[in-house]
């Protein structure tokens, strides 16, 4: 609307200033599903540019089978329209993938004020592809096996801290929580649960 | 595009083209397949930790799926999109091992011994698998294995702590995850069994060797067994051919429950 106004008057919009300010309404869109995450706190928004005109959108799905990843375009359409841009478009670009590195710290710490654990460090390294190709057994050799019993006694596996009291002494309740992204664990000093956002 | 690689294939361009749909056919089809088996769990799982599981990992597979099979349409040309592909083929035009398409269990009972264990041995695969095509000539397919290799490190690790759990676990849950392997190991050899499609697309850079990935396979897989106290069976000649589209009497049953809306409701979109 405001758009409108602006562009309403005889003074051309530099282009520069009006694409920065599409990234800014972009960018201030929220995770359908963690709603204290902006896309920018995420990091999935890769470019915002004008074509001719059309503001295009370039995001990267998260998981590939996220059902956050529609809803996201969606939003990222109705914010733009709200702001005067109609008929924005929303590209998705799978390269380079996604990683839970590629959250601002930001994000992190708005995560953990949330009750939320944010991400360790992604296992593979994270980013881009291309780290070795076929490799030895032991370079894909992921399975850490946890035993049923007493627990808490790995340390080493990059455990999250207590996203409330800051402890380190956590266990695994469930792999899966409560979505895709979650893993479910429980604070031994605190005694609360809390979801832990898993490094992908 | 590849116009070089094509020219030194044998059969030519057309019967590389061919070769690399029906290759991401196979991958699209094994996705799709397993990914519904796993839907049905929803809603009858033996717990809810694992009911979440098992359905966070169709969901990763279905959308492996769709980026596969959305690739393999554009690639065809005919305006056939995922949809299509997913719903509106028959059963013969599927490419997907024969493993991914059995039931849960002994196709009167679900068993949950069965369904992790099949997870295990095809993830084992999946993680050799995408780690290789993330060097395939073809960007999209490359695009596609570097997002999905990382999901299926998460289907092993989740798969093959069960197997350790149940395997080295009480005396039925043990005697259950052998029979699960007696069952489901002759399937595994169709993994390794080259033909036209596998040498015409690894020869022009776009896919791998399937054969070729054995030893990491193996590697992984009896370092769980062992973990499990499990007994690896002997290697049978029985040969299953979903991957040709000679399936066993399973897949006519999923596809009937998993495309029966679309066909009932053709173009609807909600």
């Amino acid at each position: 609307m405001d758009r409108a106004a602006d562009s309403g008057g005889s003074v051309p919009i530099a282009a520069d200033a009006t694409q920065a300010r599409a990234r800014a309404v972009v960018a201030a869109v929220t995770d359908p599903e963690i709603p204290v995450l902006t896309l920018d706190d995420l990091g999935v928004l890769r470019d915002v540019r004008l074509d001719a005109g059309t503001v295009v959108v370039t995001v990267t799905p998260t998981y590939t089978g996220c059902p956050a990843t529609g809803v996201i375009a969606q939003d990222i359409r109705a914010a733009l329209a709200d702001a005067g841009w109609p008929d924005a478009r929303v590209d998705i670009a799978l390269t380079p993938p996604w990683s839970t590195d590629w959250m601002s710290d930001a994000g992190r710490r708005k995560l953990r004020d949330y009750g939320i654990a944010p991400p360790g460090p992604a296992a593979d390294g994270g980013g881009t592809s291309g780290n070795g190709t076929s490799g030895g057994a032991a370079s894909v050799h992921p399975v850490h096996l946890v035993r049923r019993g007493p627990t808490a006694a790995t340390a080493a596996t990059g455990q999250p801290e207590c996203p409330r009291c800051s402890s380190p002494r956590v266990e695994r309740l469930a792999e899966h929580g409560s979505t895709a992204c979650k893993a479910l664990y429980r604070c031994l000093t605190c005694r609360e649960p809390f979801d832990y956002f898993k490094p992908y | 595009m590849k116009s070089t690689t094509c020219d030194a294939t044998p059969g030519g361009p057309a019967a590389l083209a061919a070769a690399h749909l029906d290759y991401l056919l196979r991958l699209g089809d094994n996705a799709l397949v397993l990914g519904q088996r796993l839907a049905e769990w929803c809603g009858h799982a033996p717990v809810l930790e694992e009911e979440l599981a098992l359905t966070n990992v169709s969901l990763d597979l279905i959308g492996q799926a769709r980026l596969l099979l959305s690739h393999a349409g554009q690639l065809e040309g005919r305006g056939r999109d995922e949809d299509a592909l997913a719903f509106l083929r028959d059963e013969g035009a599927f490419r997907n091992w024969t493993l991914m398409e059995l039931p849960n269990g002994d196709g009167r009972h679900d068993d949950y011994a069965v369904t992790i264990l099949r997870n295990a041995l095809a993830s084992a695969l999946h993680v050799a698998l995408w780690q290789a095509l993330t060097d395939s000539s073809d960007e999209q397919l490359a695009a596609i294995a570097a997002r999905s290799v990382k999901e299926a490190r998460a289907h092993l690790r989740h798969a093959g702590e069960w197997v350790v759990r149940l395997g080295d676990g009480t005396d039925l849950s043990h005697a259950r995850m052998q029979a699960a392997l007696e069952r489901l190991w002759p399937y595994t050899q169709e993994f390794w069994s080259e033909d036209e499609t596998e040498r015409r697309v690894s020869a022009a850079g776009i896919g791998v060797l399937t054969a070729s990935l054995r030893p990491q396979w193996e590697a992984t897989v009896a370092d769980l067994l062992t973990r499990a106290t499990l007994t690896r069976p002997r290697d049978t000649g029985f040969l299953s051919t979903g991957k040709l589209g000679r399936h066993s009497e399973h897949l006519g049953y999923l596809l009937a429950e998993m495309q029966s809306l679309a066909r009932q409701h053709p173009g609807a979109a909600w």
